[in-house]
């Protein structure tokens, strides 16, 4: 009913190529774009910005840059919770050995040394594929990990072993740091989470995207019509590692406020995994959708015995959550294998076409 | 079977005496190459040549060499031994992708086109290395990426309505019939501008109306395109009606080598194709 595209018509291939071909497309997106940046920060508490708004968008991120690599160009990488630590450690690094620079230039800095270290480790997928590549990038986790716990000048010889954040400000405001604001922190991911989606929409949309997808359904046929599959290969892990590793530096600078090196251990690249194939591989939007599965379910769960009146102690109700997500998971995999992001395309072309069946 | 009346295609070429000086011209030649893996000899001494603007048919009986032979010309394995020379360049150490960019393209017997992308984006891959735009440009989109984006999408328009797919366009190609697929295959092959394509069995699987549409739009994109073209072919009516030359192979040995007819009436490809009493 809403979704009509009567009307609508393409005289030219820039309107045919547009991001919203359907007007009402771009209309919701801007719907919630105005809830993010209006809605929310007017209405929500301290603990929404803390528990769900800002790991949401975190995790959306590392499950994007994982989705360049496994859903775009076909490598399947097992290892994404190392490259966040490395942008995590890089960031933190950059930040005491430059106590000036400004930390959202730290920020997008850090993004560029776990790149280095996502096509280092990314050059193995030159000559492996598939589960051998997994292994490869299960290697560099457990290595990434040893390294962060064992190379005592990247935590600055800390008693701890931790990094810790100290405070910082940009312009005047604090943004890290314990007395930070949690809704100052909340828009600094917010924008910074925007923009970077931006530019993965353009890059998957456009000749990068091409190369990857064709590296990922055919590679044989891929060389034979001219790509290069070093450079599409490496070209992936370069910009998937890049926003995995901005999406660690976030997670520890906007959102934990410390970090030791068993918090990348890989349970933490499994719940990106899971986000990014809950979400749907090969998609953007699907990242979203996935994390605020996987991420915002379970603290919302914890609301629901309180609403219908049963009282429950907090570690059954753990429990009774973790079973919870794992029905959901394990469903949404029979019901739609391809993810919450084609269940959301089936929705759509229903809604386009409704109420006609076809 | 006739699937287009080989007398109009010797007229036009006769007809037309610009054709003709042009024809003599070598694209490609190969001198004594042999390929072998391990023991076995896919393709042992062979050398024939194409020359430009021609349909050059490569035959013969199944595991005769065909498709190693197409390999071997778009460098996608290096022959043991003999020389390779195209458009008067001797070639040494070849990569596919390299022959590409010196305008070679083809296609393949079983279909190969990426499955989890739309006609259209499948086309565009074949322009990919064309596109020039580094990722600065490409994470922006919004100007220079987009012109260029436009222009090649102008381009893979053209061959688009050149081979009558306008109508899936949109379509992901994992959902197309099988003929359509070979259609998709021949227009990626196309977007990437050849001088000499290479198709491995256009036909392989086709129903007799599309062989015909094949064979036409074969045809046309030699004529019209003026685009050389080295085809393996099964179907010996298809071959004798496209090709200007046919060369036969045999347990990867060439036994004939020339005009359709000619071959036709050669008593060894006669043995090689049904066989020899002893």
């Amino acid at each position: 009913m809403f979704y009509r595209v009567s009307g609508q018509f393409k005289t030219s291939y820039e309107s045919d190529m547009a991001l919203f071909p359907i007007r009402q497309d771009a209309v919701l997106l801007g719907v919630i774009l105005l809830a993010m940046y209006v809605v929310f920060p007017l209405f929500a508490s301290e603990f929404t910005f803390k528990a769900l708004l800002v790991p949401v968008m975190i995790y959306s991120l590392a499950a994007m840059g994982l989705n360049i690599l496994t859903g775009f160009a076909g490598q399947l990488s097992l290892g994404t919770a190392g490259f966040m630590g490395v942008g995590a450690y890089a960031c933190y690094k950059l930040t005491t050995i430059f106590p000036e620079m400004n930390v959202v230039v730290a920020l997008l800095l850090s993004g560029c040394f776990s790149a280095m270290v996502g096509v280092a480790f990314g050059l193995p997928s030159l000559r492996i594929k598939g589960f051998y590549l997994a292994i490869a990038t299960l290697a560099s986790q457990f290595f990434l990990v040893w390294l962060f716990e064992k190379w005592a000048w990247l935590y600055n010889y800390n008693a701890s072993g931790a990094i810790e954040v100290r405070t910082m400000d940009f312009f005047g405001l604090v943004v890290t740091g314990p007395t930070a604001a949690p809704v100052t922190q909340y828009y600094f991911v917010l924008v910074i989470v925007s923009l970077i989606t931006f530019c993965m929409i353009n890059l998957t949309r456009g000749r990068y995207g091409r190369l990857w997808k064709a590296v990922r359904d055919m590679d044989i046929a891929a060389e034979l019509v001219g790509i290069n599959l070093m450079r599409a290969k490496l070209s992936a892990f370069a910009v998937s590692s890049y926003v995995v590793g901005v999406a660690g530096a976030m997670l520890v600078f906007f959102w934990k406020g410390a970090a030791e090196p068993n918090l990348f251990d890989i349970p933490l690249s499994f719940q990106v995994l899971f986000i990014a194939i809950i979400g749907g591989l090969g998609s953007i939007l699907g990242n979203f959708l996935g994390a605020i599965l996987i991420v915002a379910l379970p603290v919302l769960l914890n609301f629901v015995p309180g609403l219908i009146g049963v009282e429950v102690n907090s570690a059954t109700l753990e429990h009774v959550n973790v079973m919870v997500v794992g029905a959901l998971i394990v469903g949404f995999l029979i019901a739609e294998p391809h993810g919450l992001a084609r269940l959301w395309a089936l929705i759509r072309e229903k809604l386009i076409i409704w109420p006609f069946p076809h | 079977m006739s699937v287009m009346e080989r007398p109009e295609v010797v007229e036009s070429a006769a007809v037309s005496p610009a054709q003709e000086p042009q024809k003599r011209e070598v694209l490609l030649d190969l001198a004594n190459v042999s390929l072998s893996f391990g023991g076995v000899k896919a393709i042992n001494n062979i050398s024939f040549d194409i020359q430009r603007g021609e349909v050059r048919a490569i035959i013969g009986p199944n595991g005769a060499g065909k498709t190693s032979m197409l390999n071997v010309i778009n460098g996608f394995y290096q022959p043991q031994e003999g020389q390779i020379t195209f458009k008067g360049e001797r070639r040494t150490q070849m990569k596919p992708h390299l022959a590409v960019s010196q305008g070679i393209a083809r296609t393949f017997q079983n279909v190969a086109l990426f499955k989890g992308m739309s006609t259209l984006d499948n086309i565009m891959t074949g322009r990919s290395t064309r596109m020039r735009q580094n990722m600065f440009w490409q994470l922006l989109y919004y100007g220079p990426a987009q012109r260029e984006e436009i222009a090649h999408r102008k381009r893979v328009e053209e061959i688009i309505d050149f081979l009558e797919i306008a109508h899936i366009r949109h379509t992901p190609v994992g959902k197309l019939p099988y003929g359509l697929q070979k259609r998709v295959e021949l227009a990626r092959a196309l977007a990437m501008e050849p001088e000499l394509l290479l198709l491995d069995e256009p036909m392989a699987g086709m129903n007799l109306e599309e062989k015909e549409d094949m064979s036409r739009f074969i045809i046309d994109v030699n004529e019209q395109l003026g685009t050389t073209i080295a085809l393996i072919e099964h179907d010996m009516g298809v071959v004798m009606d496209l090709s200007d030359r046919v060369v036969v192979l045999d347990y990867g040995r060439k036994i004939a080598d020339g005009p359709p007819d000619e071959v036709q009436a050669n008593q060894e490809v006669i043995d090689a194709y049904l066989g020899v009493s002893h």
